[in-house]
């Protein structure tokens, strides 16, 4: 399997995805929408896989839509925008999100329109300190899509999610570590050590019940509390059957360090 | 022995799993008939006081079997064995819980209709894509959908042959349970068990009587419910229901 706009690897359990156009700041065109397609497959299907660690080659993330590949001169015919979405984004964030896996996004540079908006579908984000993000839809007149408008209230709120989308101004790493919209920021030069010293982490760690706990936390953000303590339940019954958690507890009352399968 | 079905019993639970697997479980003639088999056998056993019925993790039913009905012309299908086995599978008189994972479309959609309470994994999806062939339901589809989802959703449904998603099938009213897919049939057990702990004659008539609730006028079913209550009055089980409920201690009923 040969790539030209990612870099793709699975070692040791962690699946290591980079986007690789670093001369168009990562932008997406079709080839590397269909290429992380692709990888994504491999890392759902392989069962090598435990956790994912999402990053970018070169000085920025990613510039979200190459827009050169779409067609919207004076005059040529209106490209439904809905339709690119429907074919590359949406199936792109709910792959990120349903992936039974945690899944680490490293941000190594600024992060614009769909790019700005992909690291919010993965489960840890870290950025790079000179890292940005930018909602730059609504200066082309668009809307944030790749989930933006579903992700940016529950981070931060109405209020700061109103001015990111209306403004489309640049917000610094740091303060999106304060507004609570990513994880953690880090020095630029230790962004990559760190990223993959958490993938490395999680890599040993019980992969069914990690999926399971991402699975009730965003189930958590529509269901009303009663439906959420039935699920609970539901999923507490399938992670007490998984081998880790024997494992979990053989180890915890062996007082030894637990070597978990994943399942 | 069924070549098409699984039947498994969890003490007063019959667990019937339709195994096709190499077709999505489309409904066969043989399939249909099968399982009308095996809910009359259900019916006239004592010890069995529920029903759930399943398929498999990537499908309830998938439909009806297409290499069959392609063969059927007009006459054919005026003489279609089918019809008499879906009318032996609405008849079964005890609760029917259907665990739907997966795909419930065409004839699958309308055979989980016929439960009394469908419980659907996250990933289920309920539809009627008979007018992509140019055919429409025939086995309830455009009967029992309307009355489940309500006449919007029931056209919207019939006539784009699109599917819905398990928590647009609970919104709307079609099922009435989502749960992770691997818990489905599990919980339909429980419901199942839940019931089969009940009077078994108390439980019947109610069945019945919610069924009516579909076909009659207010007035009648009113008058069916009324008919139906008086006649629990006469059983050994009601009596015993009370006096355990007087006496805090769990009711012991045996069906009479």
């Amino acid at each position: 399997m040969t790539f030209e706009h990612i870099l793709f690897s699975i070692e040791d359990g962690v699946a290591r995805l980079s986007l690789n156009r670093p001369e168009q700041l990562n932008s997406f065109n079709t080839q590397m929408h269909e290429e992380v397609r692709q990888a994504l497959k491999t890392v759902r299907q392989s069962g090598e896989a435990r956790v994912l660690l999402l990053t970018a080659e070169g000085r920025g993330f990613c510039a979200g839509q190459d827009l050169g590949d779409r067609n919207v001169a004076p005059g040529a015919a209106v490209p439904d925008l809905g339709e690119s979405i429907e074919r590359f984004y949406n199936p792109l964030i709910r792959t990120l999100r349903e992936l039974p896996m945690p899944v680490i996004c490293a941000v190594n540079g600024v992060a614009a329109g769909a790019g700005a908006n992909i690291p919010l579908a993965c489960d840890l984000v870290l950025a790079a300190r000179s890292a940005s993000f930018i909602q730059a839809f609504c200066k082309i007149g668009l809307i944030p899509d790749s989930a933006g408008t579903w992700a940016l209230p529950r981070l931060v709120g109405m209020a700061r999610a109103k001015a990111l989308a209306l403004l489309g101004d640049r917000l610094s790493a740091e303060q999106a570590v304060e507004w609570g919209l990513i994880y953690r920021c880090v020095d630029d030069a230790d962004l990559r050590d760190e990223a993959l010293k958490l993938a490395r982490h999680l890599a040993t760690q019980p992969t069914y019940g990690l999926a399971l706990i991402k699975r009730s936390l965003h189930a958590s953000l529509d269901n009303t509390f009663e439906q959420q303590l039935t699920l609970e339940r539901d999923l507490q019954r399938l992670a007490g059957r998984s081998e880790d958690y024997r494992e979990g507890v053989s180890a915890f009352m062996a007082k030894r360090t637990p070597v978990f399968k994943g399942c | 022995m069924p070549q098409t079905l699984a039947v498994q019993s969890h003490q007063a639970v019959c667990l019937i799993t339709l195994q096709r697997p190499q077709a999505l479980n489309a409904l066969s003639t043989e399939l249909l008939a099968e399982l009308a088999n095996e809910l009359e056998r259900c019916n006239h056993d004592d010890t069995i006081r529920a029903v759930v019925l399943t398929g498999s993790r990537k499908a309830f039913a998938a439909g009806a079997d297409l290499n069959e009905m392609a063969e059927r012309d007009l006459v054919g299908m005026l003489n279609d064995p089918r019809q008499a086995h879906w009318q032996r599978i609405t008849g079964f008189a005890k609760p029917l819980i259907a665990a739907v994972n997966g795909y419930a479309l065409g004839g699958g959609c309308e055979l989980a209709m016929h439960a009394d309470i469908l419980i659907a994994g996250e990933d289920a999806q309920f539809g009627q894509p008979e007018i992509n062939l140019g055919i429409m339901p025939g086995a309830g589809g455009t009967q029992r959908l309307l009355r489940a989802v309500g006449k919007s959703l029931a056209m919207q449904m019939v006539l784009s042959g699109e599917p819905i998603s398990a928590r647009r099938a609970m919104e709307a009213g079609l099922v009435s349970e989502i749960t992770p897919p691997e818990l489905t049939v599990e919980r339909a057990l429980q419901i199942a068990s839940t019931i089969a702990n009940k009077a078994p004659l108390a439980v019947r008539l109610a069945k019945e009587a919610l069924l009516k609730a579909q076909d009659l006028d207010l007035a009648s079913g009113l008058r069916f419910e009324r008919n139906a209550f008086t006649l629990l009055a006469g059983t050994a089980d009601r009596n015993e229901g009370i006096r355990a409920f007087q006496e805090k201690r769990p009711a012991r009923f045996n069906g009479q």
